[in-house]
């Protein structure tokens, strides 16, 4: 099926995928350099949680938390992403193409970025990555929010473009698989920022002074429309490089097409219409449509049930062929001191837990017992700072040196990193869970409450944390210093590193041309977000009309 | 559309989704039977009035029962008055809870008290104190640079 067609002849179409390859390489050069930064404040974090220092006034604990939370959600994953995407739909449909658009995009998005994390930096956005109003961020802080955005949208424009030039060139064939995964996670990404595009047209007059007051509860609600499906933006990349890349690792195969199409237009139906469960304890939303959004929380599990079989599958499949039986023998095979499947296979243990944590914090009322607690902060590094960061990183130990034609400089440093960045999250995670369920709050500089008795019993767990972050940032080091080491040493290999997309296996069953057909889902998805936030927000702009100025309490 | 599945994988998907089905069921249940839901009341209110807006011109706790008390709760940054309650042990209590300026959090650790507080709205939440001693309330939602400080007592005599 789509394999790495590298072999054109034709110098326009080299150069043409020359370029396309440096794109894609800036961009998972930016995500690295912004994870340096976002690992240095997160455990500067972690020891002010710990009692071990106290951050000076001058710049302090929320701006830092702020940047923290601003670089490692918002920037690394979405730069990460938008260079995969860029890869994976320039490799698997090869031609000579305009790379103008996908330009355009990475420099508005690092625009953007700059514009925000100076904002956050000089103190003038202490709002956290969640930046709930009547919170007033300066102007500079919501535009370069935007722009970040308004850049993704351009590297999803041109996803699409590919994708329609393959259509039209090859009618009676399917999109290549890597393309269509690219193109499916994009459009519900545009789906989902629509939201917080919206969030960002009240919010920005507002701070500008053009209007006097701003409806928190929308804004809230329309972060939270965008809030959750940013989480399976991340979640799908992770498992875009699962299904097409791991395999390729041990000589395996993508289980099935049909499938892997079917989980992923399944996620971009059920992605959005499911944010009020980050809401559960909000005033002025009624238990019903909580609820409502608790069974389509349930719901978007299934894909990843799907995805868990087919990884397995894959695994299995793969060792049955070379003729090795019984589930010890097989995850022997596999190959673990390639950090390109090490890193990904670590992920997905520590998506283990964090997947059923995540079914926890979805059971309505029970969200009372983990709300606001460490607990979530331990949820959220377990998923997206464990499975999906470890993935990433993982995945970018070779695609950095397939589309550079550079070596991978010290490859054993890049192995024990990323089983140090295992074991450092496994500890720093399940410390941060077990803080939640004692009480302890998240977002807070300083827990101890002028020595109140409860509080004490949260401190031992933020010294493990303290622990476990500090490995983790040693490891993140590491990366750093492996891809800033590929990069200076430029030494290139006689044949550029193979690097390609994992085949379909091909036993499996044809895909049915329906699925194929990612415009049609695309108008469902938006439909169901629809029908999941009409009710909620019409409750809302009935019951209240108070506008709040704004507030800058930092 | 034709999607044929594995055998193997028809049954990982039916025991998974029957997980889901009785994960759904039991908190349905525990809701519908129960009362178990999240806090989710609907009063809108104007934050700029609180002051002068009863009952939270006098916020404190007011006996309505035996052993069943409301209490009115003014956040704002960074305290909740009142600072301290005092209530007999096996209260039900029942709180109420408004916020003045930005978004706070109302939290009692080791309670099933958690809610957002949302100006313009008022929140509320219930439980009864069974044991005697000294609770922690706070704030759990970032809300400005003295964060950290925003705490109160519930006392159970």
């Amino acid at each position: 099926m789509a394999t790495d067609a590298g072999t054109s002849t034709e110098p326009k179409a080299a150069l043409a995928r020359a370029d396309g390859d440096l794109l894609a390489l800036t961009h998972i050069y930016t995500a690295t350099l912004v994870l340096g930064i976002g690992a240095l404040f997160g455990v500067l974090q972690g020891y002010s949680r710990a009692n071990f220092i106290v951050m000076p006034p001058a710049f302090d604990y929320y701006r830092m938390l702020t940047a923290h939370g601003v670089l490692m959600a918002l920037v690394f994953t979405t730069f990460f992403i938008t260079g995969l995407f860029t890869y994976m739909t320039y490799r698997s449909i090869p031609r000579a193409r305009s790379t103008i658009l996908g330009w355009t995009g990475y420099w508005t998005m690092l625009f953007g970025t700059v514009m925000t994390t100076v904002t956050i930096l000089s103190g003038n956005a202490t709002v956290l990555y969640t930046f709930y109003a009547p919170l007033k961020a300066s102007p500079f802080f919501y535009f370069g929010a935007t722009f970040l955005i308004l850049g993704t949208w351009c590297v999803a424009g041109d996803v699409a473009l590919n994708i329609r030039w393959w259509k039209r060139s090859n009618p009676t064939q399917k999109t290549p698989l890597p393309a269509f995964i690219a193109a499916c996670t994009m459009l519900m990404w545009v789906i989902a920022t629509l939201g917080v595009v919206a969030e960002m047209g009240l919010l920005i007059p507002w701070s500008l002074g053009w209007t006097s007051g701003i409806d928190v509860s929308l804004t809230r609600m329309l972060f939270w429309y965008f809030g959750h499906p940013l989480v399976y933006f991340w979640i799908m990349a992770a498992y875009a490089i699962w299904y097409t890349i791991v395999p390729a690792t041990y000589k395996g195969a993508v289980f099935s097409d049909a499938l892997t199409r079917v989980a992923f237009v399944s996620l971009l139906l059920l992605s959005t219409p499911v944010g009020l469960h980050h809401q559960y304890l909000d005033p002025g939303i009624s238990a019903g449509w909580k609820w409502l959004h608790t069974v389509t929380t349930y719901g978007v599990v299934i894909p990843s049930f799907m995805t868990a079989f087919a990884i397995f599958a894959s695994f299995e499949i793969a060792a049955r062929k070379a003729g090795v039986r019984g589930f010890w023998n097989i995850v022997r095979r596999l190959p673990w001191k390639n950090p390109v499947f090490a890193g990904p296979a670590l992920g997905m243990l520590l998506f283990i837990p964090g997947g059923f944590g995540g079914i926890v914090n979805n059971s309505y009322a029970m969200d009372v017992l983990v709300h606001n607690t460490m607990w979530i902060v331990g949820h959220f590094h377990i998923t997206v700072g464990g499975p999906v960061a470890l993935t990433f990183i993982g995945a970018a130990y070779g695609l950095v040196p397939a589309l550079s034609g550079r070596k991978l400089y010290a490859p054993k440093v890049a192995l024990v990193q990323v089983y140090t960045y295992f074991v450092g999250m496994s500890i720093m995670s399940t410390a941060m869970h077990w803080a939640g369920l004692l009480g302890s709050p998240r977002r807070t500089s300083d827990v101890t409450y002028f020595g109140a008795n409860g509080a004490a019993t949260w401190h031992p767990e933020m010294v493990w944390a303290a622990v476990g972050g500090s490995l983790v940032a040693i490891s993140i080091l590491m990366f750093v210093i492996v891809a800033t080491g590929t990069f200076l040493a430029d030494r290139h290999p006689a044949n550029t590193p193979a690097f390609a997309f994992a085949p379909t296996d091909e036993e499996a069953m044809p895909t049915p041309p329906a699925l194929d057909r990612l415009g049609r889902w695309g108008l469902v998805a938006l439909a169901l977000a629809v029908l999941a936030y009409a009710g909620p927000v019409v409750q809302q702009l009935q019951a209240h009309a108070y506008l709040a100025p704004g507030m800058r309490t930092w | 559309m034709q999607i044929h599945l594995h055998r193997a994988e028809r049954l990982w998907l039916i025991c998974g989704l029957a997980m889901l089905v009785a994960f759904l069921a039991t908190i349905t249940t525990a809701a519908v039977v129960d009362g178990f839901v999240p806090p989710s009341r609907v009063q809108s209110i104007d934050p700029t009035k609180v002051s002068r807006t009863p009952p939270f011109d006098h916020p404190g706790l007011r006996k309505v029962g035996e052993g069943a008390y409301e209490a009115y709760y003014v956040a704002r940054v960074f305290s909740f008055s009142p600072a301290t309650i005092e209530v007999p042990a096996g209260s039900r209590v029942t709180f109420y809870v408004t916020s003045t300026d930005v978004e706070h959090g109302f939290s009692i650790p080791e309670t099933g008290v958690n809610t957002m507080v949302t100006p313009g709205w008022v929140s509320q939440v219930s439980h009864t104190f069974r044991t005697r001693g000294t609770f922690l309330l706070v704030c759990n939602e970032y809300c400005g640079s003295g964060h950290q400080m925003m705490a109160a007592k519930v006392e159970v005599k």
